[in-house]
């Protein structure tokens, strides 16, 4: 079992392994901006407030509050996130600069009711 | 129940398939369905204790932690699967010869097994987590509405597993004489795809520069990943409908590098056999 594992990292995922760190630790480095913050909270399986306004065209830090003790999963097709947010606990998601227009977001857990959208203008 | 019973099986689709496709791609590999049945409970109680503390890893590194977790997951998905191809690769022909004649033995195969089981882990821990979170909700509700998560949860679980059943019942139908060529080509991509997830979970933590994280092509109007097919060819094949720029470097990189190792074998091997057959003369 040992002599398995030693033999495997001899072998040539060896160089996967460290292209791949490489290309985690280059990622790292580079620093985006952190950009306009706002936030939002979850309560009773419901977005509060269910409409954000942000500015279209810079980089948006939204804090996302499960005030449920419930698990909630944040999804956004058109914003392409999917975050799980343990109950009672809080998610920090990093948002890309938006092109004016509307960007519906649902709480993947309890969709008939956590139902918001995010407008930048 | 029919909500918790959806939500589960979207939850443990995608480590249905990919726990198949390994099983298949094992085929003939001695010990592969107990390697893999281990990294599925593995993976399993790696998903608990994510889950136990979701809330420190979701707000380490300032917020980041969550995903850089998940891309570091993946990224150790991408090489166990990278090592799995390229020693498929090498050991094909013995495989094909064990399989049709069972007395055959097929040599190294301990090393590839621990792969094996590893690749399984991190594909049910991947998402294994989030399941558990949904699940953990069943013991805070009354009894009713508990009974009803829990049937359904299960009945989640059950058709995730029976995903797993059919991949593999599917790929075996594939003629012994192609079947190594083409589960190595379908763990490729699959590899492949894994990779550019793991770019995307960088690219959300906001460690990718903006200036060359852009769309590449938009093809939600023709094919959503949100569909049921789009989310099979994502998992299978990598499919995105909105690919960024990093993420399709992340994904040729790898098909690039898993060909390139596999080659690089196949001659390190023939040169092997022609020094013996030489000193041998």
């Amino acid at each position: 079992m040992l002599s398995s594992i030693r033999q495997f990292f001899r072998g040539p995922s060896l160089a996967v392994a460290i292209g791949s760190a490489a290309l985690c630790a280059g990622a790292i480095s580079a620093h985006a901006a952190e950009g306009a913050e706002t936030s939002i909270a979850i309560k009773d399986h419901k977005f509060d407030p269910a409409q954000v306004k942000v500015s279209a065209g810079t980089p948006i830090r939204l804090t996302v509050n499960n005030l449920d003790a419930t698990a909630e999963e944040f999804e956004s097709k058109s914003l392409q996130v999917e975050k799980v947010i343990a109950g009672k606990g809080t998610a920090i998601i990093r948002l890309k600069p938006l092109a004016k227009g509307t960007y519906p977001f649902v709480g993947e857990y309890h969709e008939e009711t956590a139902k918001g959208v995010l407008v930048a203008e | 129940m029919l909500a918790a019973l959806v939500i589960l099986f979207r939850e443990v689709l995608e480590a249905g398939l990919i726990v198949g496709v390994i099983l298949a791609a094992a085929r003939g590999v001695p010990g592969c369905a107990r390697a893999v049945g281990l990294g599925v409970l593995a993976g399993f109680a790696g998903s608990i204790v994510v889950a136990i503390f979701a809330a420190e890893i979701s707000s380490a590194f300032d917020g980041r932690g969550l995903e850089l977790f998940t891309a570091a997951v993946l990224l150790l998905a991408v090489v166990m699967l990278t090592w799995h191809v390229v020693w498929m690769a090498d050991h094909a022909r013995e495989l094909t010869a064990h399989l049709r004649d069972l007395s055959r033995s097929v040599e190294g195969g301990a090393q590839s097994v621990v792969v094996l089981g590893i690749a399984t882990a991190t594909a049910v821990m991947r998402e294994g987590s989030e399941a558990v979170l949904f699940m953990s909700s069943i013991i805070l509700q009354n009894a009713d509405t508990a009974a009803n998560l829990a049937l359904g949860s299960a009945g989640g679980l059950a058709l995730g597993a029976a995903v797993s059943v059919a991949v593999y019942i599917g790929l075996s139908t594939i003629p012994l004489r192609w079947f190594f060529a083409a589960t190595g080509a379908l763990v490729t991509m699959l590899a492949a795809g894994l990779a550019a997830e793991a770019v995307h979970q960088l690219s959300n933590a906001g460690l990718v520069p903006t200036s060359i994280d852009v769309t590449l092509w938009d093809t939600s109007w023709l094919l959503s990943d949100d569909s049921f097919v789009g989310r099979l060819l994502r998992v299978l094949l990598g499919y995105r409908d909105r690919p960024t720029v990093p993420e399709a470097l992340a994904y040729a990189a790898t098909i690039a590098g898993i060909l390139l190792l596999s080659r690089h074998r196949k001659l390190q091997k023939l040169a092997a056999h022609a020094i013996s057959a030489r000193s041998s003369a």
